[in-house]
């Protein structure tokens, strides 16, 4: 799957997205040919100082939905929640996705307003390789959260 | 415990005083065993679960051999299901040579299988829960865990249909499935259709929507309990199957899906919850763990037999083998929506000793009667006792690895760790039935491909990973893939990518090159359009060149970290 039909993907869900408030503003395409250089987890933590700063995440608040085997690493479903009452003075601003073995880790960053209603947003991604789904939320007091997944993309058979 | 020198001479003093020569088994097989033994029950509460699981399509009496090697890494280490041999009959107090013994255990298997006979037919498990149904006529619910429409050559010819006779004809409440999903989709509907009785998988979705493909939850009253039964199919049925047989349909453990039946079924008024699981016992365990509100689950997929349930966060855990070898036996007395006792047999289903239900045989008969001469062709015969069971390579699949590396004039042989598969003894002829016994697939192709060292091993790497991970959620279930034409050492305790070393060729010795390519053949690949000959008229073909099969046990697999 080219980068182009991983955002194609994207779009069929953005429907969904948008319909529960939240609106991607930076989707690259989860795209990782075997052979090229990919993120490790340095580049992820790289890349999360880069959009939230020196500040320290907790564990907590965020659940990810993620098979544990991918069925098809070119299609992962993803889904991220974060455990937030969404009112004006306490909402998740935003949250970013991360994959570490991605050429460039940065996956998407989904953003929210009290309007939302829920912090709650899923979508699919390619995972050519086992790696590690990252989610950081940042909330509107500043604090920020972060979970983490492994997802295996086996070479399959020889099962049961 | 007394060791087992103390006790044979126990054993054999004692046939000396009753002047015999018996040897060690055949003393000890003297012990009582029979039809009402077996069905010996004290009846309890308002609930009686039956559940057999991963029959794996047996409709006759077999031999089959519990595994001797069975490893469990990280917190299952040491805890059933993985103690095996004398060391399992330590742990549940089993004596050595009894019946139980016999039945649930690898230890001295061939001479007690000569003592205490075959094992399994659906005709003896029907006369079982006829038994119990007159005795519990309106408590009882009978539960198939999956794995029922695959592992037999009419199966096969009848892409499934001979077993959902079978399932119908047994009144079955409900079932749940992995290898049956390898019909494919259109088919896999066609049998369900055909079915007298639900097929629950609730953690399969489509592809496109994320919607639910079958039903979850079955609703039964029994004894005046109002209960729940769950469905769980196999959850990485498109990983260690092929993903192209089921194309719009996604799997998965999925707690959260699972968390949710439950809740909605005790929302709804259930006072007991059981899942019906082909998750595998170490899975099972976990979910136990992370899930409130089940009452019983009945694992699968694994082929455990346990003797007792395991409990886990007020969970019972059921492990019923396999074969149609065990039929389990769970009386539940259910109070304010929990279980206030319970108590539980898992019966062998003993051949010999079981008066076979007139009915079922006949039925078994009018579905094998078109494929007998087929079914009863005899290949060779076998010098050693042949098995599959086991986390490394058990003698038939030195067999099949032998048959792959000659027939396909291969350096290396790759041949599925499948758990499933009957067991013969020393002296026992070797028909066509018994070579499907272990090679009875929609996808039996036999590939003769070239593949560098450093991707042979990236493949050992990779399913001992789906066997030896920490987290039990990403272990497939499988045992390890079977390699013929080379040795290697594992250490079940590393990690992906460092378990495998040692890797040589038994030909001249060498160490495997990473870099250089070697022809392999293997069976049973999950990529669509792979060409060959089935695996089972390949296997059939070199048995009946060779006649006479001498496997000695293997040597080639060194096991370290257990």
């Amino acid at each position: 799957m080219s980068t182009k039909q991983a955002l194609s993907a994207l779009s069929r869900r953005e429907a969904l997205l948008l319909a529960a408030g939240a609106t991607i503003v930076a989707a690259g395409g989860v795209v990782l040919k075997s052979g090229t250089a990919h993120a490790d987890q340095k580049m992820v933590d790289e890349a999360v100082m880069k959009l939230i700063g020196d500040k320290k995440p907790a564990e907590g608040k965020i659940t990810l939905e993620l098979p544990q085997i991918a069925e098809n690493g070119n299609t992962v479903p993803v889904g991220v929640t974060v455990d937030s009452p969404m009112t004006a003075d306490n909402y998740v601003k935003v949250v970013h996705l991360f994959a570490d073995g991605n050429p460039a880790p940065e996956v998407a960053s989904l953003h929210f307003t009290p309007m939302s209603g829920k912090a709650s947003a899923s979508t699919r991604i390619r995972l050519a390789g086992t790696q590690n789904i990252v989610a950081v939320a940042e909330m509107s007091d500043g604090s920020v959260f972060r979970a983490q997944q492994e997802v295996k993309v086996t070479i399959g058979g020889c099962g049961g | 415990m007394i060791s087992r020198r103390e006790f044979f001479h126990l054993a054999a003093a004692t046939a000396a005083v009753a002047g015999s020569a018996m040897p060690f088994s055949r003393v000890m097989a003297q012990q009582k065993i029979d039809q009402a033994s077996i069905l010996d029950f004290e009846a309890m509460g308002q609930v009686t679960l039956l559940h057999f699981t991963d029959m794996h399509a047996q409709l006759t009496p077999i031999y089959f051999r519990e595994p001797s090697v069975n490893i469990g890494v990280g917190e299952v280490e040491g805890l059933p299901p993985h103690i095996t041999g004398k060391d399992f009959l330590g742990h549940y107090g089993i004596k050595p040579g009894t019946p139980e013994a016999y039945a649930l255990s690898s230890h001295d298997f061939t001479s007690l299988a000569k003592e205490y006979g075959r094992v399994g037919g659906v005709d003896r498990m029907m006369t079982l829960v006829k038994a119990v149904r007159a005795e519990r006529p309106n408590n009882t619910l009978f539960l198939d865990g999956g794995d029922t429409w695959q592992g037999s050559l009419t199966s096969l010819e009848t892409q499934g249909e001979d077993m959902v006779k079978i399932q119908n004809a047994m009144g079955l409440d409900a079932m749940t499935a992995h290898w049956e999903f390898t019909y494919g989709q259109d088919r896999v509907q066609e049998l369900k259709d055909m079915l007298e009785f639900p097929f629950l998988a609730g953690n399969v979705t489509d592809t496109e929507w994320q919607e639910p493909v079958f039903e979850s939850t079955a609703w039964f009253e029994r004894g005046g309990v109002k209960i729940a039964v769950v469905g769980q199919a196999f959850p990485y049925t498109p990983v260690a199957n092929p993903r192209y047989m089921i194309p719009n349909w996604s799997f998965g453990i999925n707690e959260k899906m699972v968390r949710q039946h439950v809740e909605k079924a005790r929302a709804e008024g259930a006072e007991l919850v059981v899942l019906l699981s082909h998750n595998g016992f170490d899975v099972d365990r976990k979910l136990a763990s992370q899930i409130d509100g089940i009452d019983v689950i009945l694992t699968g997929h694994t082929h455990d037999a346990l003797p007792k349930v395991e409990i886990v966060n007020n969970t019972i855990l059921v492990a019923s083998g396999s074969h149609g070898k065990f039929l389990s036996r769970l009386d539940l007395d259910v109070k304010d929506k929990k279980v206030a006792a319970y108590r539980f047999k898992l019966m062998p289903v003993f051949s010999d000793v079981i008066e076979p239900d007139a009915e079922m045989t006949a039925l078994i008969d009018n579905i094998r009667a078109p494929f007998k001469d087929e079914l009863d062709k005899v290949l060779g015969v076998t010098d050693t006792t042949l098995y599959r069971r086991g986390n490394f390579n058990g003698t038939f699949d030195d067999l099949i690895c032998q048959a792959l590396l000659e027939e396909r004039d291969a350096e290396i042989a790759l041949s599925p760790g499948f758990r499933w598969g009957s067991s013969l003894l020393p002296g026992q002829e070797i028909t066509m039935e018994h070579v499907h016994h272990h090679t009875s697939i929609t996808y039996p192709n036999v590939y003769r491909t070239e593949m560098k060292g450093s991707f042979i091993k990236e493949i050992l790497e990779d399913v001992a990973d789906n066997l030896f991970n920490k987290d039990p959620y990403y272990q497939q279930g499988g045992d390890m893939v079977r390699v013929g034409g080379m040795s290697y050492t594992i250490d079940v305790d590393k990690e992906i990518g460092s378990r495998i070393s040692d890797m040589t060729t038994l030909k001249d010795g060498k160490p495997i090159d990473p870099d250089r390519n070697y022809v392999v053949a293997g069976w049973a690949s999950v990529n669509e359009g792979t060409e060959g000959p089935p695996a089972y008229d390949l296997v059939a073909g070199y048995i009946s060149k060779k006649k006479t099969i001498t496997v000695p046990e293997n040597q080639n697999v060194k096991v370290r970290g257990a």
